[in-house]
């Protein structure tokens, strides 16, 4: 099997997000970035497949600017086997990159892509179901459990009622929710080595999309922020208060 | 001309809250001409019922076929681009369910998503949250986009009422070709008599400073005694204390209880993504500097072991 993993880079999860004061988007300047965490967490599924005999090769990808090749290194030295780079400073949103991503899972005859289930940029949450409607292909989001057999693949989807059982045919697409796994720690000789692994560079016109946005900001601004309220000493001030608003019985 | 459609989400027999808040948002985008989808099995009448009596309801559509008793995306997706035809807007509720349908509707149909929509500013502008709701962003449909595709974020809209009229039920069919490469085969669900975490008006959640899943059992106490649903943390699930559905937050639910206790919680950027819109946020943490007391409205320090238990008793 063949799989296919694809990586954006975001600010580190760590980060205070602060809005420029223009509007014009949040603060990236000097700012930590990192590899969208639930992508990492595609990354490491990806190496544990293949660990358990079920994958031969794994294939990283990320659209993006020259940068994202450092976190296409870590993902190659946390033991992927080669990177593609689609080299763009495009805003690229989801139905574009899903575009791109298709031509590549084709190109290279994968039998499974893994993505994160949103990156915690902009939040989206839509990439894989894209991938998977324009190739046709079965999608399993949010997935904590996956297990093969054969050409098919089981998942445990992480949904607002439980946990569902979804059974899938090959090729498919599945996008990885927080508890599937915990992501491996890169040591510094596996840095050293992926430095020898390629990392393919493609332009949009090689894969044939044009970054076409469907959406545009007119402006971001700050939530609305919630104050400290008041600290109170004992219980029965507390349940005092939550009388006086109406939220407990007198 | 606007025309809304919404895809309503039931379990097969009770329609999901978030329905009737997706409602309020498509009333927002256009008043006089909302319909609602029932994708359903061949049993789905009730659930049609409920959706009818919602007020503002033009029409309900209802698709009842044996592949369409459980929500599988790809089985679902293409009958709704069948029915998008004369439609401005298809929208679902922003939950796991809607998530993982509408970006394959909309690639489906070529268009863009929006995900999360908290306000609608005009029918092809709206705000939604980014970077977990530390930044809001207003976001503009392209020129040239023929329909609307997106979910609505429930935790930012009131659910409609219901019971002044009842909408006209219409069974539609549909010829879309179904996949039969996804096969859904079984929902796990932990068994509670507890109200729902999404639409109770009051929750008491537990982090992983409740150190274990018997220690749970003062979080379930009080909630009991509130009437309120149980939360937890991410941190609180991880360590396997409670199951996945209890999780609240940014990769967990968004919830707009008008009572939320939180004990034993950090108040991590993620968490507080999920509570944003509740009422009244009350903490109980043993660290005085714990960051949920920078956005709780009563904050007590102390031990939760001791405090929980206190207030459990102390309440009428
Ligand atoms: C991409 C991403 C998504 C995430 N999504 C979510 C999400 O959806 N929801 C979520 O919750 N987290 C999420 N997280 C995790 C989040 O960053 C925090 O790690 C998590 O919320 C911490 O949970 P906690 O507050 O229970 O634990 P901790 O941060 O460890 O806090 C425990 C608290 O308990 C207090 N405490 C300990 N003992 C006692 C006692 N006896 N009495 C009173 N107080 C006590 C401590 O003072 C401390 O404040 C996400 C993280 C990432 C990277
Ligand atoms: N620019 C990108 N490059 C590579 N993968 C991406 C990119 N954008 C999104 N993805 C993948 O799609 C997932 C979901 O992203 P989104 O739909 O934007 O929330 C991410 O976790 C990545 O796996």
């Amino acid at each position: 099997m063949k799989i296919l993993v694809c990586i954006k880079r975001v600010v580190d999860y760590n980060v205070r997000i602060r809005v420029k004061p223009d509007g014009g988007g949040v603060v990236t300047d000097g700012v930590k970035m990192s590899m969208n965490p639930f992508d990492e967490i595609a990354v490491e599924e990806a190496l544990r497949i293949k660990e358990a005999g079920n994958a031969d090769e794994i294939i990283v990808v990320s659209i993006g600017a020259k940068q994202v090749q450092e976190q296409l290194r870590t993902a190659l030295a946390m033991g992927a086997d080669r990177g593609i780079h689609v080299e763009t400073t495009e805003n690229i949103q989801p139905l574009t990159a899903s575009r791109m991503l298709l031509n590549i899972a084709q190109s290279e005859g994968v039998d499974l892509v893994l993505l994160g289930k949103q990156a915690i940029d902009d939040d989206n949450n839509q990439t894989g179901q894209m991938l998977a409607a324009l190739w046709d292909r079965p999608q399993a989001t949010f997935a904590s459990g996956l297990s093969f057999d054969g050409g098919k693949a089981t998942t445990i989807r992480e949904v607002d009622a439980g946990l569902e059982v979804l059974e899938v045919d090959l090729p498919a697409v599945v996008t990885v929710d927080l508890r599937l796994n915990e992501p491996r720690y890169v040591k510094l000789p596996d840095m050293m080595k992926a430095k020898k692994k390629t990392i393919d560079v493609k332009t949009l016109a090689d894969l044939g999309v044009e970054a076409a946005p469907g959406v545009s900001s007119l402006g971001v601004r700050p939530p609305e922020g919630r104050q400290a309220g008041k600290k109170v000493e004992t219980v029965e001030e507390l349940v005092k208060e939550l009388q006086a608003r109406g939220l407990v019985n007198d | 001309m606007t025309k809304v459609l919404i895809i309503a989400e039931h379990d097969g027999e009770k329609l999901n809250s978030s329905t009737a808040k997706t409602l309020t948002c498509a009333l927002a985008i256009d008043s006089a001409s909302v319909e609602i989808a029932v994708l359903g099995g061949l049993q789905c009448d009730a659930v049609c019922d409920q959706v009818a009596a919602l007020d503002g309801v033009s029409r309900v559509l209802k698709l009842a076929r044996e592949e369409n008793s459980v929500p599988v995306a790809a089985v679902y997706a293409p009958q709704i681009v069948e029915l998008a035809a004369g439609y401005t807007h298809l929208i679902a509720p922003s939950t796991t369910f809607g998530k993982d349908l509408m970006p394959r509707v909309a690639a489906l149909l070529g268009v863009p998503s929006v995900t999360d929509v908290m306000k609608v500013i005009a029918p092809d502008t709206f705000e939604r949250p980014i970077y977990a709701g530390n930044a809001i962003d207003t976001v503009q449909l392209a020129e040239g986009i023929s329909v609307m595709v997106g979910t609505a974020r429930p935790a930012s809209f009131k659910a409609a009422g219901s019971g002044s009229a009842a909408a006209p039920i219409e069974a539609v069919e549909t010829s879309a070709a179904l996949p039969t490469h996804s096969r859904y085969i079984e929902l796990r669900q932990q068994a509670s008599d507890r109200p729902d975490l999404q639409s109770a008006p009051k929750v008491v959640s537990g982090g992983r400073g409740v150190g274990s899943g018997d220690n749970f059992d003062v979080i379930y106490a009080l909630a009991d005694k509130l009437g309120a649903a149980a939360g937890a943390s991410r941190a609180a699930v991880d360590a396997g204390f409670v199951a996945n559905d209890m999780q609240v937050g940014q990769t967990g639910k968004v919830i707009a209880p008008d009572l939320y206790i939180a004990c034993g919680i950090s108040g991590a950027i993620q968490h507080l993504a999920g509570i944003k819109d509740a009422g009244t946020i009350v903490a109980i943490n043993s660290d005085a500097d714990a960051p949920i007391f920078e956005v709780a409205d009563l904050g007590i320090v102390g031990d939760l072991f001791t405090l929980v238990p206190e207030l459990e008793k102390a309440l009428p």
